[in-house]
């Protein structure tokens, strides 16, 4: 699935903590489910759905840039952690 | 178009400067304004000097007097610990923030049954409705009308998907709150001839206890079915309740203060046996848990959609159409969905709470194992604390929802001293107010364990390390605040604290 490491890029971009982790660990998730699809159709479907969240992630990440608040109580003040 | 920004945001810097140092020029000028005056110009212009590019950014002023006093308190406190090493009657400050560690200053938001963060593919949906497409989705003549049109019954599909309805069955609403008010008003008013009784329980939300007060008003019997020690109501008692001109049983699916779920099979074939209408108030329960509103034989069912990632402002209600429920509508106007809700529809929240339904289904298996995790170690962690109990019963529950009484501690001190955790001590339409839940006062607590009770809500977006950081600042603050307690050390001595009389009463 190419579309497994932009997916993580993708998330890596929201300013928001909650939103960050949550994108961080679903991608990780669904590129571990879909691994073992075998079905043609079944592979496409996910491919589309993954590109097609690709471009919400893209969308939102910047969005997310846009209108920053403070970090969270558990969030490290440098980047570099990210 | 950048550049542009950029000279625009130093120019606003340096008439703020102009600004200060007329202020300063004045005068008999107090010297503590000047200096918050200058100290805050510092802090905009280091915003400006710290943008990397980045000028669309929007930062709030918020932000800026939250840095601006966690510096100051940040210096004072180092201040003092340099002059003398003794405690300086900061304690209690100390352990109600974490600071100067290297992290953030925003609270964990642990608040889910009050709301939820709105879901950002849910946003991705609806910023096409606020940018390009914002035809009136009743508008039959143009194009316009038509892609919005489309759009809300594509919403209302997977609304009515998530509880295996027809989409015609669903009708939008501002929100749970006017969704049960137009079942327990309309229902009974449409039945009113012949008959005057509704049965609701002692724990349902304020929404549904005072419209069935106001029903009152107009003539109608209200049975309140008590409920016992577990939150849970008995089926024998409300098979009891039930009268020949009873028209409506209106019970909640999942409680919002305790999380626990009422046996609705179980209800839903009593009333289906007497011939009575069921309502069930599913604001916290929808796309949570398995609802099924032909098994289990729901006639009436209240969505909120800022309770499942949604936007506010949009909720909607489940009508059943076979048999036909009837209802008297709340509002008169152009006669929208089906003439029970007149208004125009508002085509981005509708196609956001749509999305949101449709991603509750797609990711519930994802999101239950999650909550469920997240729960059971919060709940443990919590629970190894010492006097220390979970109100509600322990197995008929939503997992997201955790209500814990924390003895001899205030409940609001608590929240007072949990600065940096986003929690509550009930529903947040009484938090506002200091008196007890009379949520927990129906399950037979007395005043002082309602009073200590907090409820923890965890979602989709909650994580492993916040919960880790709730748990080990809820320990360390409830034991500070018992070592503050005169009951507490009673306690500790072995007093029993019903066998004071205490005076002054």
């Amino acid at each position: 699935m190419a579309a497994a490491p932009t997916r993580l890029q993708s998330s890596k971009q929201f300013n928001n903590y909650n939103f960050r982790e949550y994108f961080l660990r679903r991608s990780r998730e669904s590129f571990k489910q879909n691994m073992t699809l075998q079905k043609p159709e079944e592979v496409s479907r996910a491919f589309l759905d993954a590109k097609e969240e690709l471009g919400i992630l893209k969308r939102q990440g910047v969005i997310s840039q846009m209108y920053t608040f403070d970090k969270l109580v558990v969030e490290p003040l440098d980047n570099k952690h990210h | 178009m950048l550049r542009s920004s950029f000279v625009r945001a130093h120019r606003i810097s340096s008439t703020a400067t102009a600004a200060i140092s007329r202020y300063a020029l004045r005068p008999n000028g107090n010297t503590s304004i000047r200096r918050s005056l200058a100290s805050s110009a510092s802090t905009v212009a280091k915003a400006v000097e710290s943008d990397d590019g980045l000028s669309i950014e929007t930062h709030t002023d918020v932000q800026a007097a939250n840095k601006e006093q966690t510096n100051i308190r940040t210096a004072s406190n180092s201040i003092k610990s340099t002059t003398d090493g003794i405690s300086s009657g900061t304690t209690a400050l100390n352990h109600a923030y974490r600071e100067n560690t290297g992290y953030g200053t925003r609270p964990i938001y642990l608040d889910m049954q009050a709301t939820t963060p709105t879901d950002p593919r849910v946003l991705d949906t609806m910023l096409k409705y606020y940018t390009g497409l914002y035809g009136n989705p009743h508008s039959n003549t143009h194009s316009y009308g038509w892609e919005t049109n489309k759009a809300v019954e594509a919403a209302r599909e997977y609304v009515a998907d998530v509880i295996n309805a027809n989409s015609k069955e669903i009708i939008f609403t501002s929100g749970a709150t006017e969704s049960n008010n137009m079942v327990v008003k309309g229902v009974a008013r449409f039945y009113s001839k012949t008959k005057k009784h509704i049965i609701t329980t002692k724990t349902e939300h304020k929404c549904v206890i005072e419209a069935a007060r106001a029903m009152m008003n107009e003539g109608f019997d209200v049975t309140f079915l008590n409920v016992d020690a577990n939150g849970l109501v008995d089926l024998k008692e409300l098979e009891d309740a039930i009268r020949p001109d009873t028209c409506l049983v209106s019970v909640m699916a999942v409680n919002n203060e305790i999380g626990v779920i009422q046996p609705l099979k179980e209800i839903g074939s009593i009333c289906k046996k007497h011939k009575v209408y069921f309502h069930t108030d599913a604001a916290q329960a929808y796309g949570k848990i398995p609802i099924d509103v032909n098994e289990m034989n729901i006639d009436l069912l209240s969505i909120s959609s800022h309770k499942i990632y949604g936007p506010k402002g949009i909720g909607a209600l489940y009508v059943r159409r076979r048999p036909r429920v009837r209802l008297e509508p709340l509002l008169s106007g152009g006669g929208q969905e089906r003439g029970l809700r007149s208004g125009t529809l508002a085509p981005p929240n509708v196609a956001g709470f749509g999305e949101a339904a449709r991603i509750m289904k797609t990711e519930y298996e994802n999101d239950k194992k999650h909550i469920e995790r997240l729960s059971k170690k919060l709940v443990d962690g919590l629970l190894a604390n010492d006097h220390t109990n979970l109100n509600g019963s322990a197995l008929h529950r939503y997992p997201g929802c955790i209500n814990v009484s924390f003895a001899y501690v205030e409940g609001e001190s608590l929240l007072m001293a949990l600065r940096d955790i986003a929690l509550s001590s009930g529903s947040a339409c009484t938090s506002a107010s200091l008196e007890p839940s009379y949520v927990l006062h129906a399950l037979g607590k007395d005043d002082a364990m309602a009073h200590s009770s907090i409820r923890f809500g965890i979602g989709r977006f909650t994580t492993e390390a916040e919960v880790d950081y709730v748990i080990k600042a809820i320990s360390e603050r409830v034991k500070f605040l018992r070592e503050l307690s005169p009951l507490w050390e009673m306690v500790q001595e072995g007093i029993d604290l019903d066998s004071i009389e205490w005076s002054g009463h």
